[in-house]
């Protein structure tokens, strides 16, 4: 397995490591390391263990590369998206910045409806990789701008590819394909659940879909914060947002009710016990996973950092600073 | 008397209605007679110390309070404050 190899620079096999042959940005999306928490998880017996996918290292800096790669070539693949069309989608923030960073390499334009409360930080990124913004009511929140991007799709049909993350299937498959194979393989089989925060639900319903059918046995967690009003970055209550249609509530075993106030004290934590400067949603996905692992005598709990902490420094309540 | 918009997520709690004339002097007063008004808004918006919660986010036009005097920013008649959520998934 490559990824290994060209993770362990520091490892005693830095002689036979060969360097990724890069074919281009995409190419490097993907088999992201799977890192184990230490100190925030001592409490636990050594029978348990807490692995967290750090998909920051993707090249647009988010988990949100992978789909957002997978509907770009699905759509060119099946003739919706071709010269003198634009990809049109809403984002809160992470999927508009691979989209962007996609539809740059390619040559691709994207349009794309932001709420206009999105941190500065996501929009200036937005606007730097040359992506055209239409900021939509602050106080509709996310599903405001799914509601503005639906009507700019129904009326200029050929202007826009509407991408819509919520309800494309290439969404999750792009999890069924990679995130969920490459958990398997970095726990050698051995992972018992795998807890993940929903969003469109495209990361767990896929990558949870594949490992169900690898292995039956393996539970799949769901985390939602634990009201409507929320500071939890990334993350949909599902109870009363736009339901995304690619959200197959059967696929879980379980739903973790996050408080946005837990998340901001394990962000805080993942920072300064483990080196580990992660988004607001990576936080409430410890919180949630560290909660499973406290039931266990034994397992390999798996949970998923969809970003960095950068785009949040903004938010100085966060971090305390 | 100053307008507050409220966030659909938390309109539930104000029998669906978006934009409330609520009196006071200062952003805390106003926010404290909104949840007077409706108190299902409280614990949406303070915590057990009566403190704001984190990730509420309260504006007056362009801007944010944290960047004027918190709370104790002065309200004038016919100011227009927003409650504004955090973005959610996607
Ligand atoms: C920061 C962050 N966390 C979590 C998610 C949720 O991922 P998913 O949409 O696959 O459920 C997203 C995107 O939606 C995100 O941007």
């Amino acid at each position: 397995m490559d990824v290994d190899l060209s993770r362990s620079l520091f490892g005693a096999d830095v002689a036979v490591t060969p360097l990724r042959a890069v074919g281009g940005l995409e190419t490097l999306v993907g088999n992201t390391p799977l890192i184990p928490l230490r100190r925030v998880t001592a409490h636990l017996p050594s029978t348990v263990q807490v692995l967290a996918k750090a998909e920051w290292f993707n090249p647009g800096g988010s988990i949100k590369d992978r789909p957002a790669l997978n509907i770009l070539r699905t759509a060119l693949s099946q003739g919706k998206l071709h010269q003198g069309k634009r990809l049109l989608d809403s984002t809160s923030g992470n999927m508009g910045i691979a989209y962007a960073t996609f539809g740059a390499a390619l040559g691709i334009g994207v349009t794309l409806v932001v709420p206009a409360n999105a941190s500065p930080e996501r929009i200036a990124i937005l606007k730097a990789l040359g992506a055209e913004l239409i900021l939509s009511d602050p106080s509709e929140g996310s599903d405001g701008a799914i509601r503005v991007a639906r009507q700019m799709a129904a009326q200029q049909p050929e202007r826009y590819f509407y991408a819509n993350q919520y309800d494309n299937p290439a969404n999750w498959q792009a999890h069924y394909c990679t995130t969920g194979p490459e958990i398997f393989q970095q726990t050698k089989g051995c992972v018992t659940h795998l807890v993940a925060g929903l969003g469109t639900s495209g990361t767990l319903i896929g990558a949870g879909r594949y490992l169900r059918e690898i292995s039956p046995n393996v539970q799949l967690i769901a985390v939602q914060p634990n009201s409507p009003f929320h500071g939890l970055e990334g993350l949909k209550h599902m109870p009363t947002a736009i339901r995304p249609a690619i959200f197959d509530e059967s696929v879980l075993d379980q739903t973790l009710w996050v408080e946005t106030e837990e998340a901001y004290r394990m962000a805080r934590r993942l920072a300064q016990e483990e080196g580990l400067f992660v988004g607001i949603s990576a936080a409430a996905a410890a919180v949630g996973a560290l909660k499973v692992a406290e039931q266990l005598e034994g397992g390999t709990v798996v949970t998923i950092f969809p970003d960095a902490g950068y785009k949040y420094l903004s938010d100085k309540a966060l971090w305390g600073i | 008397m100053a307008t507050i918009r409220i966030p659909t997520p938390l309109r539930p709690y104000t029998n669906g209605q978006s934009d409330l004339t609520v009196s006071g002097e200062t952003v805390g007063q106003v926010l404290d007679s909104l949840v007077q008004q409706y108190p299902a808004l409280r614990p949406h918006i303070f915590n057990e110390n009566g403190e704001l919660r984190p990730f509420v986010n309260l504006f007056i036009g362009e801007e944010n309070i944290n960047d004027l005097q918190g709370t104790t920013t002065p309200v004038k008649d016919g100011d227009r404050i927003l409650l504004i959520p955090s973005i959610a998934g996607g």
